[in-house]
Protein backbone atom coordinates (compact mmCIF):
# COMPACT_ATOMS: atom_id res chain seq x y z
CA UNK A 1 0.00 0.00 0.00
CA UNK A 2 2.66 2.45 1.09
CA UNK A 3 4.91 1.38 -1.73
CA UNK A 4 2.07 2.26 -4.08
CA UNK A 5 1.56 5.67 -2.46
CA UNK A 6 5.28 6.43 -2.70
CA UNK A 7 5.37 5.23 -6.28
CA UNK A 8 2.62 7.76 -7.03
CA UNK A 9 4.97 10.46 -5.70
CA UNK A 10 8.02 9.29 -7.60
CA UNK A 11 6.48 8.21 -10.91
CA UNK A 12 5.58 11.69 -12.25
CA UNK A 13 9.17 12.81 -11.67
CA UNK A 14 10.50 9.67 -13.31
CA UNK A 15 8.11 10.07 -16.26
CA UNK A 16 9.20 13.66 -16.75
CA UNK A 17 12.87 12.66 -16.72
CA UNK A 18 12.33 9.83 -19.19
CA UNK A 19 10.35 12.07 -21.58
CA UNK A 20 13.02 14.76 -21.63
CA UNK A 21 15.83 12.25 -21.87
CA UNK A 22 14.38 10.47 -24.89
CA UNK A 23 12.54 13.24 -26.76
CA UNK A 24 14.63 16.33 -26.09
CA UNK A 25 18.12 15.24 -25.18
CA UNK A 26 17.86 12.17 -27.45
CA UNK A 27 20.56 10.41 -25.59
CA UNK A 28 20.61 7.27 -23.46
CA UNK A 29 21.56 7.84 -19.82
CA UNK A 30 24.97 6.64 -18.78
CA UNK A 31 24.80 3.40 -16.76
CA UNK A 32 20.98 3.08 -16.82
CA UNK A 33 20.94 -0.10 -14.73
CA UNK A 34 22.69 1.57 -11.84
CA UNK A 35 20.43 4.62 -11.93
CA UNK A 36 17.27 2.52 -12.08
CA UNK A 37 18.57 0.48 -9.16
CA UNK A 38 19.19 3.74 -7.28
CA UNK A 39 15.65 4.92 -8.01
CA UNK A 40 14.28 1.62 -6.70
CA UNK A 41 16.35 2.07 -3.52
CA UNK A 42 14.89 5.56 -3.03
CA UNK A 43 11.35 4.28 -3.65
CA UNK A 44 11.68 1.30 -1.32
CA UNK A 45 13.54 3.37 1.26
CA UNK A 46 10.86 6.07 1.34
CA UNK A 47 8.11 3.45 1.68
CA UNK A 48 9.88 1.71 4.59
CA UNK A 49 10.72 5.06 6.20
CA UNK A 50 7.16 6.42 6.07
CA UNK A 51 5.60 3.08 7.01
CA UNK A 52 7.93 2.74 9.97
CA UNK A 53 7.25 6.30 11.14
CA UNK A 54 3.51 5.62 11.01
CA UNK A 55 4.00 2.47 13.04
CA UNK A 56 6.49 3.66 15.62
CA UNK A 57 6.84 7.41 16.05
CA UNK A 58 3.86 9.33 14.73
CA UNK A 59 1.02 7.82 16.86
CA UNK A 60 2.97 8.21 20.08
CA UNK A 61 4.33 11.64 19.14
CA UNK A 62 0.88 12.92 18.20
CA UNK A 63 -0.80 11.65 21.37
CA UNK A 64 2.10 13.11 23.34
CA UNK A 65 1.58 16.55 21.79
CA UNK A 66 -2.14 16.38 22.59
CA UNK A 67 -1.62 15.16 26.16
CA UNK A 68 0.94 17.84 26.91
CA UNK A 69 -1.32 20.60 25.61
CA UNK A 70 -4.33 19.20 27.50
CA UNK A 71 -2.36 19.06 30.72
CA UNK A 72 -1.38 22.67 30.40
CA UNK A 73 -5.04 23.56 30.19
CA UNK A 74 -6.06 21.37 33.13
CA UNK A 75 -3.50 23.00 35.38
CA UNK A 76 -5.68 26.06 35.09
CA UNK A 77 -2.75 28.42 34.84
CA UNK A 78 -3.15 31.17 32.29
CA UNK A 79 0.33 32.70 32.34
CA UNK A 80 2.58 31.77 29.47
CA UNK A 81 5.23 30.32 31.83
CA UNK A 82 2.87 27.47 32.69
CA UNK A 83 3.67 25.91 29.33
CA UNK A 84 7.32 25.12 30.15
CA UNK A 85 7.13 21.45 29.20
CA UNK A 86 5.49 22.32 25.90
CA UNK A 87 8.26 24.75 24.94
CA UNK A 88 10.87 22.15 25.88
CA UNK A 89 9.02 19.47 23.89
CA UNK A 90 8.69 21.81 20.90
CA UNK A 91 12.41 22.63 21.00
CA UNK A 92 13.52 19.00 21.30
CA UNK A 93 11.08 17.69 18.68
CA UNK A 94 12.15 20.45 16.27
CA UNK A 95 15.82 19.58 16.75
CA UNK A 96 15.55 15.81 16.62
CA UNK A 97 13.12 15.54 13.69
CA UNK A 98 15.34 17.86 11.64
CA UNK A 99 18.37 15.64 12.23
CA UNK A 100 16.33 12.72 10.83
CA UNK A 101 15.00 14.69 7.81
CA UNK A 102 16.06 12.94 4.55
CA UNK A 103 16.02 16.09 2.34
CA UNK A 104 18.39 17.86 4.72
CA UNK A 105 20.73 14.85 4.67
CA UNK A 106 20.76 15.14 0.87
CA UNK A 107 21.47 18.89 0.79
CA UNK A 108 24.17 18.68 3.48
CA UNK A 109 25.82 15.86 1.55
CA UNK A 110 25.82 17.94 -1.64
CA UNK A 111 27.09 21.05 0.16
CA UNK A 112 29.98 19.08 1.62
CA UNK A 113 30.91 17.88 -1.86
CA UNK A 114 30.37 21.22 -3.67
CA UNK A 115 32.44 23.16 -1.12
CA UNK A 116 35.34 20.71 -1.61
CA UNK A 117 34.93 19.47 1.97
CA UNK A 118 35.11 23.01 3.43
CA UNK A 119 31.57 22.76 4.87
CA UNK A 120 31.00 19.91 7.28
CA UNK A 121 27.74 18.06 6.65
CA UNK A 122 27.19 17.51 10.38
CA UNK A 123 27.95 21.10 11.31
CA UNK A 124 25.41 22.31 8.76
CA UNK A 125 22.75 19.85 9.90
CA UNK A 126 23.21 20.77 13.55
CA UNK A 127 23.03 24.50 12.73
CA UNK A 128 19.80 23.94 10.80
CA UNK A 129 18.35 21.75 13.55
CA UNK A 130 19.04 24.41 16.19
CA UNK A 131 17.29 26.95 13.97
CA UNK A 132 14.22 24.73 13.59
CA UNK A 133 14.21 24.00 17.34
CA UNK A 134 14.23 27.70 18.25
CA UNK A 135 11.68 28.39 15.51
CA UNK A 136 9.18 25.78 16.70
CA UNK A 137 9.60 26.84 20.34
CA UNK A 138 8.99 30.49 19.36
CA UNK A 139 6.02 29.39 17.26
CA UNK A 140 4.38 27.62 20.20
CA UNK A 141 5.08 30.68 22.34
CA UNK A 142 3.29 32.76 19.72
CA UNK A 143 0.24 30.49 19.77
CA UNK A 144 0.13 30.61 23.58
CA UNK A 145 0.47 34.38 23.80
CA UNK A 146 -1.67 35.04 20.73
CA UNK A 147 0.68 37.65 19.27
CA UNK A 148 0.35 38.20 15.50
CA UNK A 149 2.34 35.95 13.16
CA UNK A 150 3.42 38.64 10.72
CA UNK A 151 5.20 40.54 13.50
CA UNK A 152 7.63 37.66 14.14
CA UNK A 153 8.12 36.92 10.45
CA UNK A 154 8.88 40.56 9.61
CA UNK A 155 11.43 40.87 12.43
CA UNK A 156 12.96 37.59 11.22
CA UNK A 157 13.25 38.93 7.66
CA UNK A 158 14.94 42.11 8.88
CA UNK A 159 17.47 40.00 10.82
CA UNK A 160 18.14 37.85 7.71
CA UNK A 161 18.62 40.95 5.54
CA UNK A 162 21.13 42.45 8.02
CA UNK A 163 22.98 39.14 8.35
CA UNK A 164 23.16 38.80 4.56
CA UNK A 165 25.19 42.01 4.42
CA UNK A 166 27.83 40.69 6.84
CA UNK A 167 27.94 36.90 6.43
CA UNK A 168 30.58 35.16 4.25
CA UNK A 169 29.41 35.21 0.60
CA UNK A 170 29.85 31.48 0.03
CA UNK A 171 27.34 30.44 2.68
CA UNK A 172 24.44 32.70 1.66
CA UNK A 173 22.75 30.56 -1.05
CA UNK A 174 23.09 27.45 1.09
CA UNK A 175 21.64 29.23 4.13
CA UNK A 176 18.61 30.39 2.11
CA UNK A 177 18.13 26.85 0.82
CA UNK A 178 18.24 25.31 4.28
CA UNK A 179 15.04 27.16 5.15
CA UNK A 180 13.08 25.23 2.54
CA UNK A 181 14.38 21.73 3.12
CA UNK A 182 13.75 21.45 6.82
CA UNK A 183 10.05 20.90 6.79
CA UNK A 184 8.99 17.69 5.15
CA UNK A 185 8.29 14.06 5.96
CA UNK A 186 9.33 13.83 9.61
CA UNK A 187 8.86 17.34 10.94
CA UNK A 188 5.50 18.40 9.51
CA UNK A 189 3.21 15.68 10.96
CA UNK A 190 4.55 16.04 14.51
CA UNK A 191 4.73 19.81 14.44
CA UNK A 192 1.24 20.13 12.94
CA UNK A 193 -0.14 17.95 15.75
CA UNK A 194 1.53 20.19 18.31
CA UNK A 195 0.17 23.38 16.73
CA UNK A 196 -3.33 21.99 16.39
CA UNK A 197 -3.34 20.63 19.97
CA UNK A 198 -2.16 23.94 21.37
CA UNK A 199 -4.56 26.06 19.37
CA UNK A 200 -7.56 23.95 20.41
CA UNK A 201 -6.59 23.79 24.11
CA UNK A 202 -5.32 27.28 24.89
CA UNK A 203 -8.31 29.41 25.88
CA UNK A 204 -9.19 32.02 23.27
CA UNK A 205 -7.35 30.41 20.33
CA UNK A 206 -9.05 28.89 17.32
CA UNK A 207 -7.38 25.92 15.63
CA UNK A 208 -8.12 27.21 12.13
CA UNK A 209 -6.71 30.69 12.72
CA UNK A 210 -3.81 30.02 15.11
CA UNK A 211 -2.78 26.51 14.10
CA UNK A 212 -0.97 27.96 11.10
CA UNK A 213 2.45 29.48 11.17
CA UNK A 214 4.61 26.85 12.83
CA UNK A 215 5.94 25.72 9.45
CA UNK A 216 6.73 29.33 8.56
CA UNK A 217 8.77 29.63 11.76
CA UNK A 218 10.59 26.38 10.97
CA UNK A 219 11.51 27.69 7.50
CA UNK A 220 12.72 31.12 8.65
CA UNK A 221 14.86 30.41 11.70
CA UNK A 222 17.29 27.92 10.07
CA UNK A 223 18.35 30.72 7.67
CA UNK A 224 19.29 32.86 10.68
CA UNK A 225 21.08 30.02 12.46
CA UNK A 226 23.08 28.89 9.41
CA UNK A 227 24.16 32.47 8.63
CA UNK A 228 25.00 32.88 12.32
CA UNK A 229 27.01 29.66 12.34
CA UNK A 230 29.05 30.85 9.32
CA UNK A 231 29.60 34.26 10.96
CA UNK A 232 30.79 32.56 14.14
CA UNK A 233 33.25 30.37 12.24
CA UNK A 234 34.52 33.41 10.32
CA UNK A 235 34.97 35.36 13.54
CA UNK A 236 36.91 32.51 15.21
CA UNK A 237 39.19 32.13 12.18
CA UNK A 238 39.90 35.87 12.12
CA UNK A 239 40.67 35.95 15.83
CA UNK A 240 43.14 33.11 15.49
CA UNK A 241 45.01 34.97 12.75
CA UNK A 242 45.58 38.03 14.93
CA UNK B 1 24.98 -0.86 3.26
CA UNK B 2 26.30 -1.64 6.74
CA UNK B 3 27.72 1.86 7.03
CA UNK B 4 24.47 3.37 5.74
CA UNK B 5 22.47 1.51 8.42
CA UNK B 6 24.89 2.70 11.09
CA UNK B 7 24.60 6.34 10.07
CA UNK B 8 20.81 6.03 9.72
CA UNK B 9 20.65 4.78 13.32
CA UNK B 10 22.73 7.76 14.39
CA UNK B 11 20.40 10.14 12.52
CA UNK B 12 17.35 8.68 14.22
CA UNK B 13 18.79 8.37 17.73
CA UNK B 14 17.79 11.93 18.81
CA UNK B 15 14.09 11.64 17.92
CA UNK B 16 13.84 8.18 19.50
CA UNK B 17 15.49 9.50 22.68
CA UNK B 18 13.22 12.57 22.87
CA UNK B 19 9.98 10.60 22.44
CA UNK B 20 11.16 7.87 24.82
CA UNK B 21 12.24 10.27 27.58
CA UNK B 22 9.05 12.32 27.40
CA UNK B 23 6.89 9.20 27.54
CA UNK B 24 8.71 7.83 30.60
CA UNK B 25 9.75 10.94 32.56
CA UNK B 26 7.11 13.57 31.82
CA UNK B 27 3.94 11.67 30.98
CA UNK B 28 5.01 8.65 33.10
CA UNK B 29 3.33 6.13 30.85
CA UNK B 30 4.44 2.75 29.53
CA UNK B 31 4.76 2.23 25.78
CA UNK B 32 1.64 0.77 24.16
CA UNK B 33 2.37 -2.10 21.78
CA UNK B 34 6.12 -2.15 22.28
CA UNK B 35 6.59 -4.86 19.67
CA UNK B 36 5.05 -2.92 16.79
CA UNK B 37 7.05 0.16 17.83
CA UNK B 38 10.30 -1.79 17.67
CA UNK B 39 9.35 -3.26 14.28
CA UNK B 40 8.51 0.25 13.06
CA UNK B 41 11.86 1.62 14.23
CA UNK B 42 13.66 -1.16 12.37
CA UNK B 43 11.75 -0.25 9.21
CA UNK B 44 12.54 3.47 9.63
CA UNK B 45 16.28 2.79 9.96
CA UNK B 46 16.39 0.43 6.96
CA UNK B 47 14.29 2.88 4.94
CA UNK B 48 16.56 5.85 5.64
CA UNK B 49 19.67 3.80 4.84
CA UNK B 50 18.16 2.65 1.51
CA UNK B 51 17.16 6.23 0.68
CA UNK B 52 20.68 7.55 1.24
CA UNK B 53 22.22 4.75 -0.84
CA UNK B 54 19.69 5.39 -3.64
CA UNK B 55 20.49 9.09 -3.49
CA UNK B 56 24.16 8.45 -4.16
CA UNK B 57 23.74 6.04 -7.03
CA UNK B 58 20.41 7.22 -8.49
CA UNK B 59 19.08 10.73 -7.89
CA UNK B 60 22.32 12.70 -7.63
CA UNK B 61 24.06 11.27 -10.74
CA UNK B 62 20.82 11.61 -12.73
CA UNK B 63 20.32 15.25 -11.78
CA UNK B 64 23.92 16.13 -12.57
CA UNK B 65 24.02 14.28 -15.90
CA UNK B 66 20.77 15.98 -16.96
CA UNK B 67 22.26 19.38 -16.13
CA UNK B 68 25.41 18.58 -18.07
CA UNK B 69 23.54 17.40 -21.14
CA UNK B 70 21.24 20.41 -21.18
CA UNK B 71 24.26 22.69 -20.90
CA UNK B 72 26.07 20.85 -23.69
CA UNK B 73 23.03 20.90 -25.97
CA UNK B 74 22.82 24.64 -25.43
CA UNK B 75 19.05 24.87 -25.87
CA UNK B 76 17.87 27.47 -23.39
CA UNK B 77 14.16 27.08 -24.20
CA UNK B 78 14.10 23.34 -23.51
CA UNK B 79 16.06 23.78 -20.29
CA UNK B 80 13.54 26.35 -19.07
CA UNK B 81 10.58 24.17 -20.14
CA UNK B 82 12.13 21.31 -18.22
CA UNK B 83 12.71 23.53 -15.17
CA UNK B 84 9.09 24.72 -15.20
CA UNK B 85 7.70 21.19 -15.65
CA UNK B 86 9.88 19.84 -12.86
CA UNK B 87 8.81 22.56 -10.42
CA UNK B 88 5.11 22.51 -11.26
CA UNK B 89 4.76 18.77 -11.80
CA UNK B 90 6.36 17.71 -8.54
CA UNK B 91 4.47 20.28 -6.46
CA UNK B 92 0.90 19.94 -7.67
CA UNK B 93 0.39 16.47 -6.16
CA UNK B 94 2.46 17.05 -3.00
CA UNK B 95 0.48 15.53 -0.06
CA UNK B 96 1.65 18.14 2.47
CA UNK B 97 0.48 20.93 0.15
CA UNK B 98 -2.92 19.29 -0.35
CA UNK B 99 -3.36 19.05 3.44
CA UNK B 100 -2.31 22.65 4.10
CA UNK B 101 -4.49 24.17 1.36
CA UNK B 102 -7.52 22.20 2.57
CA UNK B 103 -7.01 23.52 6.12
CA UNK B 104 -6.48 27.01 4.77
CA UNK B 105 -9.68 26.92 2.72
CA UNK B 106 -11.60 25.80 5.79
CA UNK B 107 -10.11 28.66 7.81
CA UNK B 108 -11.05 31.14 5.07
CA UNK B 109 -14.62 29.82 5.01
CA UNK B 110 -14.92 30.07 8.77
CA UNK B 111 -13.68 33.64 8.67
CA UNK B 112 -16.38 34.41 6.12
CA UNK B 113 -14.03 35.27 3.28
CA UNK B 114 -15.54 32.68 0.98
CA UNK B 115 -18.89 30.96 1.05
CA UNK B 116 -19.05 28.26 3.75
CA UNK B 117 -20.12 25.49 1.38
CA UNK B 118 -18.11 22.46 0.32
CA UNK B 119 -17.92 23.39 -3.38
CA UNK B 120 -16.64 26.89 -2.59
CA UNK B 121 -14.08 25.47 -0.15
CA UNK B 122 -12.89 22.90 -2.69
CA UNK B 123 -12.59 25.50 -5.40
CA UNK B 124 -10.59 27.79 -3.16
CA UNK B 125 -8.27 24.94 -2.04
CA UNK B 126 -7.59 23.90 -5.64
CA UNK B 127 -7.03 27.50 -6.63
CA UNK B 128 -4.38 27.96 -3.95
CA UNK B 129 -2.80 24.61 -4.83
CA UNK B 130 -2.48 25.49 -8.54
CA UNK B 131 -1.15 28.93 -7.60
CA UNK B 132 1.55 27.33 -5.46
CA UNK B 133 2.45 24.78 -8.17
CA UNK B 134 2.79 27.52 -10.82
CA UNK B 135 4.87 29.62 -8.46
CA UNK B 136 7.31 26.76 -7.86
CA UNK B 137 7.64 26.23 -11.62
CA UNK B 138 8.33 29.94 -12.00
CA UNK B 139 10.87 29.77 -9.15
CA UNK B 140 12.89 26.95 -10.75
CA UNK B 141 12.89 28.82 -14.10
CA UNK B 142 14.07 32.00 -12.36
CA UNK B 143 16.71 30.05 -10.42
CA UNK B 144 18.06 28.37 -13.56
CA UNK B 145 18.21 31.77 -15.33
CA UNK B 146 20.10 33.11 -12.34
CA UNK B 147 22.71 30.34 -12.59
CA UNK B 148 23.10 30.89 -16.34
CA UNK B 149 23.33 34.68 -16.17
CA UNK B 150 25.08 34.95 -12.81
CA UNK B 151 22.46 37.19 -11.17
CA UNK B 152 22.90 37.91 -7.48
CA UNK B 153 20.81 35.65 -5.25
CA UNK B 154 20.74 37.96 -2.19
CA UNK B 155 19.23 40.75 -4.31
CA UNK B 156 16.50 38.42 -5.63
CA UNK B 157 15.72 37.00 -2.18
CA UNK B 158 15.83 40.28 -0.28
CA UNK B 159 13.58 42.04 -2.79
CA UNK B 160 11.26 39.03 -2.57
CA UNK B 161 11.14 39.44 1.21
CA UNK B 162 10.40 43.15 0.88
CA UNK B 163 7.57 42.30 -1.52
CA UNK B 164 6.16 39.75 0.96
CA UNK B 165 6.31 42.32 3.77
CA UNK B 166 4.59 44.94 1.64
CA UNK B 167 1.86 42.53 0.49
CA UNK B 168 1.28 41.30 4.05
CA UNK B 169 0.11 44.80 4.94
CA UNK B 170 -2.54 44.82 2.21
CA UNK B 171 -3.61 41.16 2.00
CA UNK B 172 -6.60 39.84 3.98
CA UNK B 173 -5.36 38.78 7.42
CA UNK B 174 -6.82 35.28 7.09
CA UNK B 175 -4.69 34.31 4.12
CA UNK B 176 -1.36 35.48 5.56
CA UNK B 177 -0.81 32.37 7.72
CA UNK B 178 -1.66 30.06 4.81
CA UNK B 179 0.63 31.98 2.46
CA UNK B 180 3.58 31.82 4.87
CA UNK B 181 3.12 28.10 5.47
CA UNK B 182 2.73 27.22 1.80
CA UNK B 183 6.34 28.28 1.23
CA UNK B 184 7.61 25.58 3.52
CA UNK B 185 5.61 22.60 2.32
CA UNK B 186 6.35 22.70 -1.39
CA UNK B 187 9.65 20.88 -1.58
CA UNK B 188 9.36 17.11 -1.23
CA UNK B 189 11.96 14.52 -0.40
CA UNK B 190 12.41 13.40 -4.00
CA UNK B 191 12.40 16.91 -5.50
CA UNK B 192 15.01 18.43 -3.18
CA UNK B 193 17.91 16.11 -4.12
CA UNK B 194 17.05 16.30 -7.85
CA UNK B 195 16.75 20.09 -7.91
CA UNK B 196 19.90 20.52 -5.83
CA UNK B 197 21.86 18.19 -8.11
CA UNK B 198 20.51 20.05 -11.15
CA UNK B 199 21.66 23.41 -9.80
CA UNK B 200 25.07 22.23 -8.70
CA UNK B 201 25.52 20.33 -11.99
CA UNK B 202 24.65 23.43 -14.05
CA UNK B 203 26.97 25.65 -12.04
CA UNK B 204 29.76 23.12 -12.41
CA UNK B 205 29.35 22.80 -16.20
CA UNK B 206 29.10 26.50 -17.02
CA UNK B 207 32.42 28.32 -17.04
CA UNK B 208 32.84 31.05 -14.45
CA UNK B 209 30.23 29.64 -12.05
CA UNK B 210 31.03 28.16 -8.67
CA UNK B 211 29.03 25.07 -7.57
CA UNK B 212 28.68 26.38 -4.02
CA UNK B 213 27.79 30.05 -4.52
CA UNK B 214 25.85 29.62 -7.80
CA UNK B 215 24.57 26.04 -7.59
CA UNK B 216 22.48 26.45 -4.46
CA UNK B 217 19.49 28.77 -4.16
CA UNK B 218 16.84 26.95 -6.23
CA UNK B 219 15.10 25.61 -3.12
CA UNK B 220 15.20 29.06 -1.53
CA UNK B 221 13.39 30.58 -4.51
CA UNK B 222 10.90 27.69 -4.49
CA UNK B 223 10.06 28.50 -0.86
CA UNK B 224 9.77 32.25 -1.44
CA UNK B 225 7.64 32.56 -4.58
CA UNK B 226 4.66 30.57 -3.21
CA UNK B 227 4.27 33.21 -0.47
CA UNK B 228 4.20 36.03 -3.03
CA UNK B 229 1.84 34.19 -5.39
CA UNK B 230 -0.58 33.09 -2.64
CA UNK B 231 -0.71 36.62 -1.18
CA UNK B 232 -1.38 37.88 -4.70
CA UNK B 233 -4.08 35.23 -5.12
CA UNK B 234 -5.63 36.44 -1.86
CA UNK B 235 -5.54 40.07 -3.00
CA UNK B 236 -7.21 39.29 -6.32
CA UNK B 237 -9.78 36.65 -5.33
CA UNK B 238 -10.87 37.73 -1.84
Amino acid sequence: MLLLATAKDVLPVLGLLVIFQTLVLKKAIARPGRIIFGFCCVLLGMACFLGGLDLALFPIGRSMALQLTERAQNDGLVTWTAYGWIYLFAFLVGFSTTIAEPSLIAVAHKAHEASRQAISAWGLRIAVAIGVAVGIAMGTFRIVTGTPLYFYIMVGYVVVIIQTAFAPKMIIPLAYDSGGVTTSTVTVPLVAALGLGLASNVPGRSPVMDGFGLIAFASLFPIISVLGYAQLVQWIVRRRKH
Amino acid sequence: MGRAILSASRDLAPIITVIGLFQILVLRQPFPELLSILAGLGLVIIGLALFVVGLDIGLFPLGESLAEEFARKGSLIWLLVFAFALGTGTTVAEPALIAVTREGARAAAEAGLIENASHAIDRFAIGVRLTVALSVGFAIVLGVMRILRGWSLPILIVSGYLLVMLMTVFAPKEIVGLAYDSGGVTTSTVTVPLVTALGVGLARTIRGRDPLTDGFGLIALASLTPMIFVLLFGLIVL
